[in-house]
């Protein structure tokens, strides 16, 4: 004796806070992708000068002639910026959704799961792109040299001489250090996050197979980055 | 035992609130923490102070209408429902905190009661299987393997407590929800609303004011019923490939 | 039967017997059902949207009504006091549903599932009822499982079955130990899709206070929001009571704290009859009371009793000795001394009241409650040798983890401690086959009614009745009333609404006035104990007008004395608990006459004076083969005055009328 089944409403899925978390996982793992690259990259240090120039150079010759010069570069980076674009965005609209779910704060609030990574996700992020701001001015932008030998082109136009120099400087590598520490743990949060995000760990053992690659792609990543730095400042590489 | 209580009072949702100090002694370790309560609201009335206002019902763990933040933990230190918890997990002396769920999708409705019925509102959106009364077909009609059977299970038996938003830094809703629609996605009566039911409750979700999911694992630890955190992969996975959800 | 004539003059007064005239007792038992539900008119589908209805109560009966009548296109407007329609009592329920459906070919069928509920009942209950309820339990595990209730099944993917309450077939679907859940959870998801179809409006934190009867008939009620204190009126066309049972009256038990007979007995008093209130069934295996504090029981699966084993200290010296230290010749294994054939099986009430007499006698363990110990052991060490400690925790593992969370024990190592508990109440508003009760327009399903299950209940069978009563009965027999509409509008002004919402004010202003000096609780409590020492597990004349007096005079100092702080116009849990347990000392003092006029014992109703030589209960079928429904007659001073008894006589045709015997 019953009356018909009524249509579901038609509800969008742009927007809602899942879209918003499933643009921050891809835009995430094109970062990932990208400094295991860039890591790769600047473990050509240890092969010397040439190697590293040459790499350096080889990027921004790929595909020529059907490129033009410097055009996979340019690929890439417009890719990144639109991630960086992407990524900001949503992490400013869920980390604001998230405030207002919760007005009143708690006076006594105690973390039983939560890692130490994933609480610093939000202004590890926000280092991180301050990071990447000064980084870019530093090595791509401006290229100055802030360790010995002055800003001669030399140094300044070679790439490996400019990594170098600049890391003589202890104080850099510090900042260098800070960074990767940050960096270090927003991949350890992020990409296992990003594949819970995906919907891709949905039995325990997968989700135990996420946790293990994001800690070990995040000290992979941090000590990749970190050697290159660590061995110029004690002189290893000169 | 003799304690020392810290309680959130409220006397209505715009009114100012505080925390309140009160002490209690002769706690026995038997009694549940709301029992410990109870005896707290006796000695109020006696004094002529107004009972201090909470949610119980079942009183055994399976109604979901109990509350409480205890110590900063949703539903105390312990994997149940406060209802459940004892005072033998506390020590003589101690001090505790008791405050309300705080979400704005939950608004406080007086002391530690707050309203939960945005996830009756979620379940409105599509957290059900449209089936008319008299239209079933025979049970066994509808074979179910035995893993997805026990997974829908397991799912099913959140019992709508609103402890994982209380405990997730986001305030959000995402192992309530994930839940649900593994449940009913696991089964193969759920498969034909299967897409519509995630992308309208998302969206529910989301104008209830619940925060979005960071993946913090808060939720499922405050769980008194366990619920796994893969359900939000379950979740995010079905969300992902819903298609046919006009 | 001079006696009775006794009682006449003193309680209450015989009213003209009754009978239910709505079944079609001109075809077989089997066909009465198809016959009723073709003879009951139809309601034109353009003409529901017109005609509302209001369900109080959203527990397995309640929600599946509101969802059926929802879905048929009535208007319908479902009343909860929990926060949410999914957190009625319904929700405990442990061990399973039953139904006919025979996937085991054991033997099952629909007539074997009557004969079973009317034998468990005790001869007390209406076949057509019964019959119609066997019938469609079919039908309720199809659409439970359409709605996606996960019911247990084996590797096969097909339902699983376990027998259950001690009859010998399969019949029992379980979903864990969660059943009562997950059949909720289904029901509340189909009530909640009409919500969003907008059929059906919800109103939680909602408390019916009072029932508006407008010229004879139902037509809505007074309730009041408990979050702004609000009085609101809501008329409609028919009015639904799924208020469920009131085993609250004994303080303790195993309901919810909110559970009350508010609704059923303001229904009462406006006209309904109350039948059999004294039938309660009270269960053995329950976690003891630790102290004064407790503030309910819990349950734990009746399961247990088939590998542990229950005793007492020979000496009542022994009894606060650690159990463990206590030598096999000092123990009591009294279910197996008393009952060699059934031993710890024995059934509920058997089991229960012999645990009481254990510790009436002062042989009881555990702690000093008040002046002394309530509680037998439950000992599994013979099972922890024979099986092994594995076997046990993967068969019972839960049940001792549950326990453990609550007594701090460890049921491995130190035997578990187990006593009776209230934990259902087969009386309830008087209904006819169509479930409707002696108001015209007001309905009564699941336990807020008496109608199936006679002086006891077999386990599994509430969630059933539950379901068949709002899934498909009440949609098929409420269309015989509601196609006599549209009804004339009732407005708010109308004389009848006036009157019941300012009886319900004014209760509320003088409950709030009194500010004597004892809480709403302490009065709970003492009546409950009043109620569980003289209307519990074992009943006598003596006894029960010692607890009328009692009562009485509890009710008087409750109105003299009662203390209600705050105000009425925000959320105030004294004041919702007061004016529950106001009911509270109404009922029981119907509870207790109508278990004085009873001199005989049947199921949960065990009267010392009527047992047969071995302690078994007697039943009189020749005096007491009806139904006591109860008329309320108006205030006397201090209460109700003496009650109308109307007798409904049971007649039995398709099933033979036996005693039972467990020796
Ligand atoms: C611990 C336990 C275990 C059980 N196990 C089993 C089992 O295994 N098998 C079985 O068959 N049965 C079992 N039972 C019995 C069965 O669960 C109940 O009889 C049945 O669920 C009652 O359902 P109901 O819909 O009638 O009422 P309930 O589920 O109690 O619902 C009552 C509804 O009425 C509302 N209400 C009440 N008063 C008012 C008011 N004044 N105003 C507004 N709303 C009101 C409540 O909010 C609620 O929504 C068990 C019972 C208990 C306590
Ligand atoms: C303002 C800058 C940034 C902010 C505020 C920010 C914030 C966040 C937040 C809050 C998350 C968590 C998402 C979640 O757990 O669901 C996240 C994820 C992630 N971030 Fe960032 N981030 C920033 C910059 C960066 C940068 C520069 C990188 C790369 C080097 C990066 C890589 C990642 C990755 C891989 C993830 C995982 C994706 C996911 O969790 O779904 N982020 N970020
Ligand atoms: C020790 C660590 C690092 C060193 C030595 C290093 C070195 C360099 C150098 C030399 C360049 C310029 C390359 C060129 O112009 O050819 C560069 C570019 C860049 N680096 Fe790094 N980098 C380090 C860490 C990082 C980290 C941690 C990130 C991101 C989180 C990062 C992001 C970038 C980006 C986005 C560019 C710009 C690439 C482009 O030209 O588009 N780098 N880096
Ligand atoms: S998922 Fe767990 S914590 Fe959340 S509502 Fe359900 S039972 Fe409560
Ligand atoms: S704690 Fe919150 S962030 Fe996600 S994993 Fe749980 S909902
Ligand atoms: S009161 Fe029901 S779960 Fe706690």
């Amino acid at each position: 004796m019953a009356t018909q089944t009524l249509p579901a409403k038609r509800t969008g899925k742009a927007g809602s806070t899942l879209f918003l978390k499933t643009v921050m996982a891809v835009s995430g793992l094109i970062f990932v992708l990208y400094v295991l690259l860039h890591m790769y990259g600047n473990l050509k240090v240890f092969w010397g000068e040439e190697a590293f120039n040459t790499y350096a150079h080889h990027l921004r010759t790929i595909g020529e002639p059907m490129l033009p010069h410097a055009g996979l570069l340019w690929v890439i980076r417009v890719v990144l910026i639109i991630a960086v674009v992407a990524h900001v965005y949503s992490a400013a609209q869920l980390w604001k959704r998230a405030n207002a779910a919760r007005e009143q704060k708690y006076a006594v609030k105690k973390a039983v799961a939560a890692s130490f990574s994933s609480k610093w996700m939000r202004w590890g992020g926000v280092a991180l792109l301050l990071f990447v701001i000064w980084h870019l001015l530093h090595f791509t932008i401006a290229k100055i040299n802030v360790g010995s030998g002055g800003q001669g082109s030399e140094i300044t136009q070679n790439p490996y001489q400019l990594v170098v120099h600049s890391f003589g400087a202890w104080w850099m590598v510090i900042i260098y250090l800070l960074a990767l520490a940050a960096l270090g743990m927003h991949l350890h949060h992020g990409i296992w996050s990003a594949s819970q995000t995906l919907g891709f760990t949905n039995t325990p053992q997968q989700r135990k197979i996420a946790k293990t690659v994001a800690a070990l792609v995040a000290l992979v990543v941090a000590v990749g980055f970190a050697l290159p730095p660590l061995f110029i400042l004690f002189g290893v590489i000169d | 035992m003799n304690l020392t209580l810290k309680i959130w009072r409220q006397a209505g949702p715009n009114a100012d609130g505080q925390l309140v100090t009160y002490p209690v002694s002769n706690i026995s370790e038997d009694m549940s923490f709301l029992e410990m309560l109870d005896v707290l609201n006796e000695e109020l009335t006696a004094k002529g102070e107004e009972p201090v206002a909470f949610d119980s019902d079942c009183r055994e763990g399976i109604c979901g209408m109990c509350s409480l933040m205890i110590n900063g933990e949703a539903h105390g230190p312990e994997v149940t429902t406060t209802c459940q918890l004892h005072m033998r997990s506390f020590r003589d002396g101690e001090t505790i905190t008791i405050e309300p769920w705080r979400a704005s999708a939950f608004p406080l409705v007086r002391d530690l009661v707050v309203d939960r019925s945005a996830f009756d509102r979620i379940i409105q959106a599509g957290g059900y299987i449209s089936v008319n009364t008299g239209a079933a077909v025979e049970a066994n009609n509808l074979p179910v393997p035995k893993v997805k059977a026990d997974r829908a299970f397991d799912t099913a038996t959140c019992i709508g407590c609103g402890a994982c938003v209380a405990a997730c830094p986001n305030a959000s809703g995402m192992l309530f929800m994930g839940a649900k629609i593994t449940h009913l996605g696991e089964l193969p009566q759920g498969q034909a609303e299967r897409d519509s039911r995630v992308v309208s409750m998302v969206n529910q979700h989301d104008h209830e004011g619940f925060g979005g999911c960071t993946n913090i694992g808060e939720c499922a630890a405050a769980c008194p019923k366990e619920i796994p955190l893969d359900v939000i992969s379950q979740l995010n996975a079905d969300f992902r490939k819903a298609k046919n959800h006009a | 039967m001079t006696d009775t004539q006794g009682l006449i003059d003193d309680m209450y007064r015989l009213g003209d017997p009754i009978a239910d005239t709505k079944a079609p007792t001109d075809v077989p038992i089997e066909q009465r059902w198809t016959q009723a539900k073709f003879d009951n008119k139809l309601v034109n589908p353009s003409n529901r949207r017109k005609l509302s209805v209001i369900i109080v109560g959203t527990g397995l009966a309640g929600a599946s009504a509101a969802a059926t009548m929802g879905e048929a296109g009535y208007n319908v407007k479902a009343f909860c006091y929990q926060d949410s329609p999914r957190r009625a009592h319904s929700i405990a329920a442990q061990g399973g549903i039953n139904a006919a459906k025979n996937y085991n070919d054991d033997g099952d069928s629909t007539y074997r599932l009557f004969y079973d509920t009317v034998k468990g009942g005790d001869y007390r209950s209406r076949e057509n009822n019964v019959y119609r309820l066997a019938e469609v339990s079919t039908n309720i595990i199809d659409q439970c499982v359409a709605q996606g209730v996960p019911f247990a099944r084996d590797y096969g993917g097909l339902l699983d079955n376990r027998s259950f309450g001690g009859v010998q077939v399969a019949r029992t679907f379980y979903a864990r130990g969660q059943t009562g859940q997950q059949l909720l959870i289904g029901a509340y998801q189909a009530m909640e899709r009409q919500v969003a179809a907008g059929s059906v409006k919800e109103y939680t934190r909602h408390e019916m206070l009072e029932l508006i009867v407008v010229d004879g008939k139902a037509r809505g009620i007074v309730a009041r929001d408990m979050v702004t204190g609000e009085i609101e009126t809501h008329v409609a066309d028919v009015v639904v009571l799924a208020s469920g049972g009131y085993g609250n009256v004994f303080f303790l038990s195993t309901n919810a704290m909110g559970c009350n007979v508010t609704a059923t007995w303001r229904a009462h008093r406006k006209g309904a009859y109350f039948a059999n209130p004294c039938y309660t069934q009270i269960h053995p295996t329950c976690i003891p009371v630790s102290g004064d504090h407790q503030s309910k029981l819990t349950l734990m699966s009746e399961s247990l009793r088939n590998d542990g084993r229950i005793w007492v200290p020979k000496r009542k010296e022994d009894c606060d000795k650690d159990p463990r230290d206590i030598p096999e010749e000092d123990r009591d294994y009294y279910l197996e001394r008393i009952y060699p054939a059934f031993g710890n099986l024995v059934p509920r009430d058997i089991a229960s009241r012999q645990a009481k007499y254990m510790c009436d006698e002062g042989r009881g363990v555990g702690p000093m409650v008040g002046d002394f110990r309530r509680g037998v052991y439950l000992d599994f060490s013979d099972a922890i040798s024979r099986m092994g400690e594995a076997a046990v925790k993967a068969k019972y593992g839960n049940l001792f983890d549950m326990y453990a969370r609550i007594t701090g024990e460890d049921p491995y190592k130190v035997p578990m401690r187990i006593y009776p508990a209230v934990h259902y109440t087969m009386g309830g508003l008087w209904v006819d086959y169509d479930l409707e009760t002696s108001i015209p327009g007001l309905y009564a399903v699941g336990e807020a009614n008496f109608s199936d299950h006679g002086a006891n209940r077999l386990g599994a069978s509430s969630l059933m009745q539950c379901l068949a009563d709002g899934y498909f009965v009440l949609p098929n027999t409420i269309r015989n009333f509601l196609a006599e509409g549209p009804f004339e509008e009732i407005s708010e002004d109308h004389p009848a609404v006036v009157e019941a919402r300012q009886s319900v004010e004014s209760r509320i202003d003088k409950l709030l006035s009194i500010n004597g000096e004892r809480s709403v609780d302490s009065f709970h409590k003492e009546l409950g104990n009043i109620m569980w020492e003289y209307c519990g597990m074992e009943r006598t004349d003596e006894g029960l007008r010692k607890a009328i007096d009692l009562i009485r005079s509890l009710r008087e100092e409750f109105w003299r004395n009662v203390r209600v702080l705050g105000s009425a116009n925000t959320l105030n849990q004294s004041l919702e608990k007061a004016g529950r347990v106001a009911d509270f000392l109404e009922l029981g003092e119907l509870m207790c006459i109508d278990a004085l006029h009873r001199r005989e014992s049947c199921g949960g109703h065990f009267r010392a004076e009527s047992q047969t030589e071995d302690g078994e209960a007697l039943r009189h079928d020749d005096q007491f083969l009806y139904v006591g429904a109860w008329e309320f007659a108006g205030e006397a001073s201090g209460g109700p005055g003496a009650p109308v008894l109307h007798k409904e006589d049971l007649v039995y045709k398709s099933i033979e009328l036996k005693q039972r015997s467990y020796k």
